[in-house]
């Protein structure tokens, strides 16, 4: 077989069922979209996850001279009242770790996590209070930590992340599992379709395979004009999907997410590239194993 | 060359044999008739011998494989050797005679030099020299068979089976066509052609298989044949 010849079947084919490659096309790419945003939103909460619950579960923010709050009376934390929490915290039997988090390494730790982002050009060392990072022996006994500090002298506010996490990580478990399941339900229209549409070529065609088989082509021979069909409107599907994910993240997690101030790193045009292989490999098995499926019935000597 | 050893073939959801006990040798170089009326069973026959339908019972050997073995694997490259022709013509719409042609000898993988020298040659041979470039509908009837026999035979295989190719023409052009056949076959061709058209049969007086309700009721050579009544 010539490869200018299978390439002109190729696009025969692809002009006279047009409406039909278009419509794997745009189903691939929905489908491929879909679970390309769930894996995201799920590397998304693991990379935050395994910042956080390694860590901390309560943040005690200690007052810097702009802090708003009552409790630091426009004043900065002095020394004495710093090693005077430090020494309450370890006294406490609930306390299983503190660290003393300053503020050139809470700015530090704040440029790397949000890399990603353009809002990091804004924030001077300073403007992240030092803080206590207090590990529970049960992250559940917050509360006893809250009361004894919340109104200690130049303790800013004390932050229970556990419980913001949490129902963050719901949220983005949710929207795994429901993205995930639309794209099982996407990819199973995906699939019928393309067994419908290298049907309805295989019928358009059939004048050519009976040809075929009379003059005596190899099986092979017949497949492949309908095989490399398939791979090219199933790979265009998946090229727009990854092409949409990249604008997608772009869009939603430089420019509106990270302007909720969470503490969190976020994910970049690197874990899309990451999901692509396993996105165009999953898609070409499929495209491959239905097309080979579908055409049996035409192949039958 | 051909050999039909007892075959019997029977239908899937049929009940009647289509051919019954069947007992026919070609030799290499031969042209036979296969003639009978409509339901006899030629088609059947030709079917069998290019491995289209599988005997119920029997052997059939053509170019030395012996079909009730051959895997379905090995069928295309043993249907390479074979060339066949049909009523309906069974040419592309869409592409040119010369492209028709051409198709027969890409799909099995031939250089595109080979292909460029033998197309012509083989156009030229049935007659259709300087209408390479025409699309079927743009021929006559009798052109288009031309162009499915080129077809048939670009690839020169050592046995041509033709399933009434004259069966849509009117008589004159039938002679043509039929003559055009007998040309192949001086080649060293072997040739099975089915049909009820007494007129060619009756022209050519070469060897004449007569059916009738699958049974072989005639095996004769330089016959002739009277088609029964009611039956053109
Ligand atoms: N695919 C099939 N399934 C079932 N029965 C068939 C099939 N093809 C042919 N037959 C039956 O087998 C018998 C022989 O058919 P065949 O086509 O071989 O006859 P024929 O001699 O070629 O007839 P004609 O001159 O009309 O072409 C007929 O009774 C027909 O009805
Ligand atoms: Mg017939």
């Amino acid at each position: 077989m010539k490869v200018g010849f299978v390439a002109g079947e190729v696009w025969s084919g692809l002009r006279r069922n047009l409406s039909m490659a278009l419509s794997v096309i745009l189903v691939t790419m929905v489908s491929m979209f879909l679970l390309g945003m769930g894996l995201l939103a799920q590397r998304q909460a693991d990379t935050m996850k395994g910042y956080w619950y390694d860590r901390i579960q309560v943040s005690i923010y200690l007052c810097t001279e702009n802090s708003l709050q009552a409790n630091c009376q426009g004043r900065a934390a002095t020394e004495a009242q710093q090693e005077s929490i430090e020494n309450q915290l370890k006294a406490m039997p609930e306390v299983k770790q503190v660290f003393h988090e300053s503020e050139a390494e809470a700015f530090e730790r704040f440029k790397e996590q949000f890399r990603n982002s353009p809002i990091t050009g804004n924030v001077q060392p300073g403007d992240i209070p030092q803080s206590f990072r207090v590990q529970l022996a049960d992250p559940t006994k917050f509360a006893v930590v809250t009361s004894q500090f919340e109104r200690a002298p130049g303790v800013a506010s004390v932050q229970d992340q556990e419980k913001v996490l949490k129902r963050f990580f719901q949220i983005i478990n949710w929207i795994t599992a429901f993205s995930v399941f639309l794209a099982g339900l996407m990819v199973i229209c995906a699939t019928l379709l393309m067994a419908t549409t290298i049907r309805q070529a295989a019928f358009i065609r059939r004048r050519e395979i009976g040809i075929m088989r009379l003059v005596g082509a190899s099986n092979w021979t017949i497949r492949m004009p309908f095989i490399i069909e398939m791979l090219v409107v199933a790979m265009l599907g998946v090229g727009l999907a990854v092409g949409m994910l990249w604008l997608g993240l772009r869009l939603i997690f430089n420019l509106g997410f990270n302007r909720v101030v969470l503490d969190k790193a976020l994910i970049g045009a690197n874990d899309v590239w990451a999901l692509t292989p396993w996105l165009f490999g999953g898609v070409i098995l499929i495209a491959v194993l239905t097309s080979l499926f579908t055409l049996r019935r035409y192949l039958r000597v | 060359m051909i050999r039909f050893d007892n075959v019997t073939k029977v239908y899937p959801r049929s009940t009647r044999p289509a051919l019954s006990d069947v007992n026919v040798n070609v030799e290499r170089g031969e042209f036979v008739f296969v003639v009978g009326p409509s339901g006899s069973g030629k088609s059947t026959l030709l079917r069998l011998a290019l491995r289209e339908e599988k005997a119920t019972s029997g052997s059939v050997l053509v170019a030395g494989h012996d079909l009730s073995t051959l895997s379905a694997r090995k069928v295309p490259r043993f249907r390479r050797g074979i060339g066949a022709v049909f009523q309906d013509f069974r040419l592309l719409p869409g592409k040119t005679v010369d492209q028709n042609v051409a198709f027969a000898l890409q799909v099995i993988g031939k250089p595109a030099s080979a292909i460029r020298q033998l197309v012509p040659e083989t156009l030229e041979m049935v007659g259709l020299e300087g209408k390479g470039k025409r699309l079927p509908h743009q021929l006559s009837g009798g052109e288009q068979q031309r162009v499915a026999i080129a077809r048939a035979v670009v690839n020169k295989p050592q046995i041509l089976l033709c399933d009434e190719p004259t069966g849509n023409l009117d008589p004159k052009i039938s002679l043509d066509i039929v003559h055009l056949l007998d040309r192949i076959n001086r080649a060293g061709t072997t040739v099975v052609m089915a049909t009820h058209d007494a007129d060619t049969v009756n022209d050519m007086r070469r060897r004449v298989v007569q059916l009738d309700d699958g049974v072989v009721v005639r095996d004769e050579e330089n016959a002739t044949y009277l088609a029964p009544e009611g039956d053109k």
